[in-house]
């Protein structure tokens, strides 16, 4: 079935198709239609699951950690100055190893005050433990959601599902809606191997001592290293199922690239507009859409950027004092696999100042006047007033 | 009381033993926290009106409640005082530590 709708509703459409069984949400700014769709489905019963209104998103976490420990599958959804509020519980999902999923909408931190799209709310999060998809369009939203439901259980660690704010969130776009039965079938019912139950009571979180807490640590890091191939597999699975690939990562043109463009969300979408009109002036432009920020799909980006003549990474985001986010990480990924690939890094559309295909033509212009041997200054940045 | 479960520590020895998460691992069983404690309960059972207060208000479960008496686990009580000041007939004492 085919629906037009926006994408915090593709977000809710995907929660409920995926089963959510406990979804707890704090229903003020910054939440958005994802609840509210879903408090609806919960009242009208389209969604059999039980929906816990809480006093704060640090609760909404909260209560999600309870209800996934006592293995039911669980979602919930915020947004910027919400999200950062939950950073505590973001690491005891992931260290307790409760497969919650989550939607963000990303939108740019406060002050100012800001309703718009930029990343440093979800980048903000990144060494929590949580798996980060980053979605182009609302049925990738929806397809994401489901899949994140069966990767996270599969490894025992949570994820977030993040959306452009507006560009996305509420901008509304035809979406497949798939059937339930067959969604059924690609994801089957949580069923945890250890879980909080008063016939098996166990003590869970409690003290550890470190004579332990390293192995445990190590645990984790080690199914994190096991995620890509998965992702790789249930994405596979899912386009089988359903006609729709879900990888890590969306390569278009690339295989004789002279401009390599490294984006993520939707200006990953905008940047194919702008390869298609480089390549019409004649010059080879490609672009990688990351798909996955965590686990980084180093493969995927060293085996795409290897064919490139030179690389432009584009962030929404920054880390204050360093650079954008996605650019250290490619650079760092590429070092020792790349001898001599020229990458910079690109700083645009932080507070949601548009990023269009006129963006990335300038991008493109830049590097390809920049000597291969030069090292450019660590941050390019495009469309300051100044 | 109930008898103390065996005080062995639980080591593994590699990685893949561990459970995913932190998850029972038995700490408390050794680390008594008991020995923290400066003050300590004494509870006057002559005064005692079996409410229960003590018992529901102990943030460490060291109060237990046996044959319908209140009964302090020392391994465990840190001596905070919190069920002498709840106790409604004012039969619980904090007594100095003798070390």
């Amino acid at each position: 079935m085919k629906k037009v709708i926006m994408g915090n509703h593709a977000l809710s459409w995907g929660a409920q198709l995926g089963r959510a069984q406990v979804i707890a949400a704090y229903p003020i700014t910054p939440q958005t239609q994802v609840v509210e769709l879903l408090s609806e489905m919960c009242a009208s019963q389209a969604l059999n699951a039980k929906f816990i209104k809480v006093e704060s998103e640090h609760s909404a976490m909260a209560a999600c950690l309870g209800a996934s420990l006592a293995g039911a599958r669980t979602f919930t959804a915020t947004s910027s100055q919400g999200l950062a509020l939950m950073h505590e519980l973001l690491h005891w999902a992931s260290g307790g190893r409760l497969p919650v999923v989550m939607g963000n909408i990303n939108r740019a931190m406060a002050p100012g005050w800001s309703i718009w799209t930029d990343q440093n709310d979800s980048l903000s999060q990144r060494d929590t433990g949580w798996m980060q998809y980053y979605c182009a369009s609302n049925q990738e939203v929806l397809d994401t959601t489901i899949q994140a439901f069966k990767v996270s259980e599969a490894l025992a660690i949570p994820s977030m599902v993040i959306l452009d704010a507006f560009a996305l969130s509420h901008t509304y776009e035809v979406v497949d809606i798939p059937d339930q039965d067959k969604v059924d079938k690609y994801l089957p019912p949580f069923r945890p191997k250890l879980r909080l139950s008063s016939d098996d009571p166990h003590a869970f979180g409690g003290l550890t001592s470190p004579e332990h807490y390293y192995e445990l640590r190590y645990k984790l890091q080690k199914d994190m290293e096991r995620a890509p191939a998965l992702i790789e597999e249930t994405g596979r699975e899912y386009e089988k199922m359903f006609g729709r690939r879900l990888g890590l990562a969306e390569d278009y043109q690339c295989s004789d690239a002279e401009i390599l463009f490294i984006t993520s969300a939707t200006a990953g979408y905008t940047a194919r507009v702008a390869v298609d009109a480089l390549r019409a002036e004649g010059i080879k432009a490609g672009n990688l859409r990351l798909r996955v920020f965590r686990p980084f799909p180093f493969d995927k980006v060293r085996e795409v950027a290897r064919r490139a003549g030179r690389v432009a990474v584009v962030d929404r985001n920054l880390s204050w004092g360093c650079h954008g986010i996605f650019y250290q990480e490619v650079k760092s990924a590429l070092y020792g696999h790349t001898d001599g690939l020229p990458v910079t890094g690109y700083v645009a559309g932080l507070g949601g100042r548009d990023i269009t295909p006129e963006t990335f033509k300038e991008i493109a212009r830049d590097a390809l006047s920049r000597k291969k041997n030069e090292p450019a200054e660590e941050i390019v940045w495009i469309g300051v007033k100044r | 009381m109930k008898k103390k479960k065996s005080l062995e520590r639980i080591v593994f020895a590699s990685e893949s033993e561990f459970p995913l998460m932190p998850m029972s691992l038995g700490t408390m069983h050794y680390n008594r926290t008991g020995a923290w404690r400066n003050i300590k309960p004494v509870i006057d059972l002559d005064k005692c009106i079996q409410c229960g207060i003590c018992w529901k208000f102990c943030p460490d479960v060291a109060i237990l409640i046996q044959d319908e008496w209140p009964v302090v686990d020392y391994d465990y009580c840190k001596g905070c005082g919190i069920c002498a000041e709840e106790c409604p007939s004012k039969c619980i004492a904090m007594v100095e530590e003798k070390k």
